[in-house]
């Protein structure tokens, strides 16, 4: 079954991939991604992060991400966690997995839901620096990722493509 | 009678929610409004422009060329997606999560 959730708390990976398998032999391969906090943005050291979501559309875009997946490629279960709050260097931010019977699936949907959330998902992060806090810019390279699928993002952009927001 | 008052009359409002994130959460220093909404307000750009119109950070951050996205009930919107009555509005930065 999928999963989506956005959590403060901090969150296991084995433990997760042990549960959304267990019991399916149909599943013959998993494919996960861990995003972590650096210490280091823009050339500034970053001393804690805050994460910010818009309750609500955040977990209704992440499920459209997850359909959209799951239309496009052969995957059996994707598992999404993000955190929000205040995180430091080293800490996990973002878990995606997903269950397919073969590699090829489940790698490709895996890079997609996150190249896609990272250019959709109303997620905002404000770093800590010795020159004082800083809301984080949205990079023009998350939406050439994203444009590998298909996908017009425009979340960098000044002015957003016509027919997105 | 002026001619303000009986157009006050005439056009009819609409009552929309509309909620502030993350930058212009900060330099807005409000987080969500009920509005009333003339009813020659339409559209997502029209409602953009009418709250510039307030000046100060509204016309600095709601400036045209400014990266602001917009998501009406939850769901990212075009500058031309239209507004009705009831409708919940977000402004806010480029995303940046993951």
């Amino acid at each position: 079954m999928d999963e989506i959730r956005v959590q403060r708390e901090d969150f296991d990976a084995g433990r997760e991939i042990a549960r959304m398998r267990a019991g399916n032999p149909k599943i013959g391969a998993i494919a996960s991604f861990i995003g972590v906090v650096r210490d280091v943005n823009d050339g500034d050291a970053v001393g804690e992060l805050t994460l910010e979501h818009y309750p609500g559309m955040t977990e209704k875009a992440l499920s459209q991400i997850v359909e959209e997946a799951k239309a496009r490629w052969d995957i059996i279960d994707a598992l999404v966690i993000h955190r929000v709050g205040t995180l430091r260097p080293t800490d996990q931010i973002v878990l995606v997995i997903v269950t397919s019977a073969h590699r090829g699936h489940a790698f490709a949907a895996c890079e997609f839901l996150m190249d896609y959330l990272k250019t959709q998902a109303p997620f905002w992060k404000k770093e800590e620096t010795p020159e004082g806090a800083r809301w984080v810019d949205a990079r023009v390279a998350d939406d050439k990722a994203a444009e590998r699928w298909g996908i017009e993002a425009g979340n960098a952009a000044p002015v957003p493509p016509p027919g997105k927001g | 009678m002026g001619a303000n008052d009986s157009e006050a009359r005439t056009i009819p409002t609409i009552s929309v929610t509309v909620l502030y994130f993350a930058r212009l959460r900060e330099s807005l220093g409000l987080g969500s409004e009920r509005i009333e909404l003339p009813g020659n307000i339409v559209d997502v750009d029209g409602l953009r422009d009418w709250l510039r119109a307030r000046g100060g950070a509204w016309a600095d951050e709601l400036a045209p060329g400014r990266a602001v996205r917009v998501a009406v009930n939850q769901e990212m919107a075009a500058p031309a997606s239209p507004l009705r009555g009831g409708d919940e509005i977000a402004f806010f930065p480029p995303v940046t999560g993951g």
